[in-house]
């Protein structure tokens, strides 16, 4: 899958917003296809909240347009507009039972009562939510189920563009994995685009066709979780995946560089246009420890101070000799590093492994 | 028993329970005894007769009694308009003005009711200083609203403003943003995001406010009295003057627990019928 989309369903051209003087979103360009998957991600304060209330409708845009198949949409309202989203705290109504809650937006539209109880019963079926909770009260159901819920209520309302303001964040681990793939399904059966805010890259990795990475109302990187992956753009899209090696570094030859903190040259594949200082991110899963280590053309003497199960894996922490840089190296569970806690190892990887990015 | 006793609970409750018992209970016993026995009496001990009752019934005391009904009414309907912005601005607007609001609101309390309501007699007088200030400003001269209904329903609005308004910014501070949004994200008009999420959801709050200004104006007197003039006898004027002028305890006892007996049913109906647990969103 490659970052080319088809046909936008939505642009953004120039997005700007600002709360007196601090600027929440700075400048963002960006188009969703239709029928895509797409994700923001960013830290908390990336203003990632802030752009998608504006797509929503919540909030204006101080400057820059909105476009949704071809009209500025920027003064509609929320509630005149043909998108819809799930809120973080999901906003289901207390005081309505499942049923009302997911029939809401039809009543408001005008369905019969009929139609209304037919579509609920459908909705219901396909959020894998048995049809007697048609008449419970929402706040008699469990986190997930309520999840469910918040999902079939905006479906009843046929959005063109579903936003989700990171509703799994409050979930434990093992049900936000079981609706992450859940949402995938929906997403393909309903056909509909998505747009999901969420600060956990791994969880827009499983999910996403795009990903779309913020920081400081910025629009860092946008492209397909495997684009992303294997070449971020710069040192925070790097660190933003999970635990790498970063070395701040300079140029000293084509495909040369040189750590700044004790001067260990290193080779690279590719480097940057323009490349003169920067840093280089390495992967620990991609270092290699002990014995294969020694060959190879980037190598770092030290020694095995920490090691830490992650369940598949194990990580190690490797101290560097020559400048105290303490390196993680994964392995996995079945094929661990043969030595002990203190041993002095080589680590080690090859040039095309590291990315070199300039800032 | 004793072990019973012993609970720290229990004790701690000890006084309460004595000054309820003395100050609460007692009077009401009284005043239900009173109510039986044969008017112009001034002892419990005569026999048990529903002669007041029956007097009460066939004299026009229902006259006063609807109009205490009315006007407590008229009081919850004016101060839910007036007090439903304010309160809003309160819940979710003002931010740390909203302290300054209330203590702007409350500071009048400390004053005694009658004597704001002597105020609003020399404000509202012929020739005071609303009058007066509007023929020296403007050359022009109103009939003074003193001594009429609407005075009285003036001082019903004002004296228990408070009272309606601090139950409604709990009810409307209940009401989370998101769920108003999330209503109007699905397309309901402002209107009926109103309609629809916010008054069901600051109804305990509503209600809560509407039964104590009903109750308090129903046995209110100082308002007819001193703003009303003679104008309109309200139920309590003749509580008052059945126990004071006309010297029948009995007759005053009845018509005190046809008020408060009937004050009593209205709430129990009003909270059964509407399910405050679901409204809070407990079950």
């Amino acid at each position: 899958m490659s970052s080319e989309i088809s046909e936008p369903v939505l642009q953004l051209r120039n997005i700007v917003k600002k709360f007196g003087d601090f600027t929440a979103v700075d400048d963002i360009n960006l188009d969703i296809g239709d029928g895509e998957f797409f994700t923001i991600v960013g830290p908390s304060g990336s203003g990632k909240t802030t752009m998608i209330r504006m797509l929503v409708g919540m909030d204006r845009p101080s400057s820059g347009d909105i476009i949704l198949r071809g009209q500025r949409i920027n003064d509609v309202p929320a509630n005149k507009r043909p998108t819809c989203m799930v809120f973080q705290s999901l906003a289901l109504f207390p005081h309505k039972t499942v049923g009302e809650n997911i029939e809401f937006p039809m009543k408001i539209a005008g369905v019969e009562p009929g139609k209304r109880r037919e579509r609920a019963d459908e909705l219901l079926a396909q959020l894998r939510l048995p049809l007697a909770y048609y008449s419970k009260g929402v706040n008699q159901c469990s986190g997930g189920e309520r999840q469910r819920i918040a999902l079939a209520r905006a479906l009843a309302y046929d959005p063109d563009i579903l936003f989700f303001d990171e509703p799994l964040s409050s979930l434990d681990f093992r049900l936000r994995k079981t609706l992450e793939k859940e949402l995938k399904d929906i997403h393909r059966e309903t056909k509909k685009t998505f747009v999901y805010i969420t600060h956990s890259l791994e969880e827009a990795m499983v999910m996403s066709d795009r990903i779309g990475i913020m920081n400081a109302g910025e629009m860092i990187q946008v492209g397909t979780p495997a684009e992303i992956y294997d070449a971020p753009r710069n040192k925070f899209v790097g660190e933003f995946m999970g635990e790498v090696n970063t070395i701040e570094v300079e140029r000293v030859s084509e495909k040369h560089v040189r750590s700044l903190s004790d001067g260990t040259e290193f080779t690279v594949a590719r480097e940057p246009d323009n490349f003169e200082r920067g840093y280089l991110i390495i992967r620990p899963e991609i270092v290699k420890i002990g014995r294969p280590a020694e060959d190879l053309p980037n190598r770092v003497h030290g020694t095995v101070f920490n090691d830490y199960s992650l369940g598949s894996r194990i990580q190690y922490q490797i101290r560097s000799k020559s400048d105290q840089y303490q390196w993680l190296v994964e392995r996995l569970q079945d094929e661990p590093y043969e030595g002990k806690l203190d041993d002095e190892v080589y680590i080690g990887w090859q040039s095309e492994d590291a990315i070199l990015v300039s800032d | 028993m004793i072990r019973w006793l012993m609970q720290p609970g229990v004790r701690a409750a000890v006084p309460i329970s004595i000054l309820l018992l003395l100050g609460f209970i007692g009077p009401l016993l009284m005043v239900t005894g009173y109510s039986f026995m044969p008017p112009r009496t001034f002892s419990l001990t005569g026999t048990p007769t529903l002669a007041n009752f029956i007097s009460i019934i066939s004299d026009s005391y229902y006259i006063s009694f609807l109009w205490s009904v009315g006007l407590a009414a008229i009081t919850v309907l004016i101060l839910l308009v007036i007090c439903y912005p304010v309160s809003y601005g309160m819940a979710k607007m003002f931010g740390p003005w909203a302290n300054l609001v209330t203590m702007i609101i409350a500071v009048p309390l400390l004053v005694s009711e009658n004597i704001r309501l002597f105020g609003w007699v020399l404000f509202l007088l012929k020739n005071g200083i609303a009058d007066g200030s509007l023929q020296y400003l403007f050359g022009i001269h109103l009939p003074s609203i003193l001594y009429k209904v609407p005075a009285i329903i003036l001082g019903l609005v004002y004296v228990y403003l408070p009272f309606m308004l601090f139950p409604l910014v709990i009810g409307l501070s209940m009401v989370p943003n998101a769920v108003k949004e999330a209503a109007f994200d699905l397309g309901a008009s402002r209107f009926q995001v109103f309609r629809e999420i916010e008054v069901p959801l600051a109804m305990p709050g509503i209600l809560i406010g509407s039964l104590l200004v009903f109750v308090l104006a129903l046995g209110s007197l100082a308002e007819s009295k001193i703003l009303g003039g003679q104008a309109v006898i309200m139920i309590a004027d003749d509580i008052e003057s059945a126990f004071t002028f006309a010297q029948n305890w009995p007759k005053g006892a009845m018509l005190s627990l046809l008020l408060i007996s009937s004050s009593g049913c209205l709430i129990f109906f009003l909270f059964k019928r509407i399910d405050l647990d679901r409204i809070i969103g407990r079950r």
